[in-house]
């Protein structure tokens, strides 16, 4: 149990609306510690769904999710935020960067919430992560300044900068051309191997499941393999 | 530290949008530069005007009404007692208008610490004679002094000096109103007849002005000895007993007590002149009423760019959530940005209001009948200033605690799945 980091127990949920379709089915599976799993299936077999209720985002669903070994059935609102503070790192398919903040802030938002080191360590903290990113350079710069490929990096390092348990991500490379998702990947693949960062990763692309640890792959709900 | 990250977000978030917070600070800038302008305004105005008449009337005013006796022969008698006793036709008997012992009651007055001081007065019905013809008038007979000290009389002496009132004998200062019906000029000596029918002549000295039309063509001012000798009084003989007051607001308890404890007629200053208290209060709410109407419509300016900016920002707001921000957080931000606007709108508008008063009390305003009063009159109570930073504050909280609180709401799952 301590090497678990993500524990999902029968897991299930249905949408009501505009009928009752049940969306996961009885979703059982477990995370150990510095793996890097990828999670494929056709499109609209419930993966961002599932994935939002793992990253405490949605809380409408059965079953139990434990995460850290820690239940997060009953939690309350402030409770889950700062679960996802610490904890997770979420990248999207978008990256969702503050236009009104440079780079190096945007990146520093989730550390300065967090409140665990002072502004100063924060900002050195999140100049480190866009060092591993190989984006530096752009630290100063304003999100709109930046190439479609560099802002998702951006996004990585602010899934990084509290130093997460697990960085989840919604089809990270799915806005990205061939030579971009090809340096996201390998940024992923270098936080595995190099930090033993935990990673779960919905895609679409199977070439890059295939370089992954792990695959889970999901038809109408369920898991049929893992 | 929370707080910091809370105000830089919103200060970010409102830089970005400088133009329309601008404008809905100017809203409330608006607002509470009018609502102190005319708060200023009406109270100096309502001062002025009640100075007009409250500054120079007595706190408590002791007299002895004229009136039938209420105890009546037969109520004495043994024989009628416990019957109803009905007398028609009650006339007050012989009796004068002179405050009895109003030397003992002077002294008491002087030692009574709630007491400021006491003009007395005698007032005389008169003719003034003009050519055949006779006008009627009112002499009123003071103490020079104790009257100008106490109810502001040389303020309203407009023509020739008031101290000559007190060195020249048998001297007069005339109604404005008065003096010009009569075409008497300070120097002059006018004739009246009093209601014994006695005549008497008295140089003028000076003109009086109240500021009320109908009290200036009437009123005129002579010294008590002149009074006196115009009654044919002796020196004792006082109808009225002016006292002021440390403190307005006791006047009537200090007025029931004085009735009782000198036996004589007393009315205190409310009571009789409840109209004015009546037309103040309906000046103030109409200010007040402006004023607030003018902060709620800058509310909703308010109201209006957070709703906008929250609809903006409605991906910043989900990302933020989705990285560890509660929901509270998210609400402190818009509140935040709300109370920012309000606070920084607020001050300006007191400040310009302020600014705004300083050029009206430069406007001269003069009017015939109110010599005393130069400018338009200004009241700088800090209180107006005090009421008007609440009411903007508190105009802007409420303006942000509903957009505030749909941000707070707002699903991150909903808005990243949208995209
Ligand atoms: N709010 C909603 N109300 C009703 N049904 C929904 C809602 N959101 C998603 N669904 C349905 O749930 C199912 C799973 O959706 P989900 O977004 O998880 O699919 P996905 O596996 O991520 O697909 P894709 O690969 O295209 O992103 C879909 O059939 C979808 O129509
Ligand atoms: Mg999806």
């Amino acid at each position: 149990m301590s090497n678990k980091i993500l524990i999902a127990n029968n897991i299930c949920k249905s949408f009501h609306d505009p009928i009752t379709v049940q969306v996961l089915n009885n979703i059982n599976f477990s995370v150990d510690k510095g793996e890097f799993i990828s999670v494929i299936g056709k499109s609209g077999c419930g993966k961002s769904t599932l994935l939002y209720i793992l990253s405490t985002m949605d809380t409408d669903y059965e079953g139990e999710l434990f995460i850290d070994g820690v239940l997060m059935r009953g939690k309350k609102e402030k409770e889950l935020a700062s679960v996802r503070n610490a904890k997770i790192g979420f990248v999207f398919q978008f990256h969702y960067l503050l236009n009104e903040f440079s780079v190096l802030h945007n990146v520093m938002l989730p550390g300065l919430k967090m409140a665990k080191y002072s502004e100063k360590e924060v900002e050195h903290r999140a100049y480190e992560k866009l060092k591993v990113l190989g984006i530096e350079n752009e630290a100063r710069k304003m999100p709109n300044q930046l190439s479609g490929g560099q802002k998702q990096r951006v996004a990585i390092a602010r899934a990084l900068i509290n130093d997460p348990l697990i960085i989840m991500g919604d089809e990270p490379t799915g806005n990205l051309d061939k030579k971009n998702s090809e340096i996201v990947f390998n940024i992923f693949k270098e936080l595995a191997e190099v930090y033993h960062q935990t990673l779960l990763i919905v895609t679409h692309d199977n070439e890059f499941a295939a370089r992954t640890n792990r695959i889970i792959e999901m038809e109408d709900g369920k898991i049929i393999k893992m | 530290m929370r707080y910091k990250l809370i105000a830089s977000i919103s200060k970010s978030l409102l830089l970005a949008r400088l133009k329309q917070t601008m404008v809905a600070a100017i809203g409330v800038t608006f607002g509470i530069t009018m609502f102190i302008t005319l708060l200023s305004f009406m109270s100096g105005l309502n001062d002025m005007l009640d100075g007009l008449i409250l500054n120079r009337t007595a706190h408590v005013r002791l007299y002895n009404e004229i009136k039938a006796s209420e105890k009546q022969p037969i109520d004495l008698s043994e024989k009628f007692k416990g019957h109803y006793n009905f007398v028609s036709s009650v006339k007050p008997k012989d009796d004068k208008a002179e405050i009895r012992n109003s030397g003992a009651i002077l002294r008491s007055l002087a030692a009574d610490d709630r007491v400021v001081g006491v003009a007395p007065k005698i007032i005389a019905q008169v003719f003034y004679n003009v050519g055949s013809i006779d006008l009627t008038g009112i002499i009123n007979g003071i103490d020079v002094d104790e009257e100008s000290r106490l109810f502001f009389f040389k303020n309203y002496v407009v023509g020739g000096n008031y101290l000559d009132l007190k060195n020249t004998p048998n001297s007069i200062i005339l109604g404005k109103g008065a003096a010009e019906k009569m075409m008497a000029n300070i120097g002059d000596v006018i004739q009246i007849t009093t209601s014994k029918g006695d005549q008497i002549q008295l140089k003028v000295v000076g003109y009086f002005q109240s500021g009320i039309q109908e009290v200036d063509k009437v009123q005129s001012y002579a010294t008590i000895s002149t009074t006196q000798k115009i009654l044919g009084q002796p020196t004792s003989y006082i109808t009225d007993l002016q006292v002021k007051l440390k403190n307005v607001l006791d006047a009537p308890a200090v007025a029931k007590e004085f009735q009782k404890k000198f036996n004589v007629d007393a009315i205190d200053i409310q009571t009789a002149n409840s109209q004015f208290e009546t037309g103040s209060s309906v000046r103030t709410t109409i200010s007040y009423s402006v004023g607030i109407t003018l902060l709620i419509v800058a509310g909703f300016g308010i109201y209006n760019i957070l709703n906008m900016m929250i609809y903006e920002k409605m991906d910043s707001i989900a990302i933020l959530k989705a990285t560890g921000f509660s929901g509270r957080d998210v609400n402190n931000i818009f509140i935040t940005i709300a109370l920012s606007i309000g606070i920084f709108g607020g001050v300006l508008g007191l400040i310009l209001g302020n600014a705004l008063c300083h050029v009206i009390e430069q406007i001269p305003f003069n009017t015939a009948s109110l010599p005393t009063v130069t400018h338009y009159p200004i009241n700088y109570n800090p209180k107006f200033y005090i009421i008007g930073a609440i009411f903007s504050i508190i105009t802007t909280y409420l303006a942000g605690y509903f957009p505030s609180r749909k941000a707070s709401k707002i699903d991150p799952v909903i808005i990243i799945r949208g995209k």
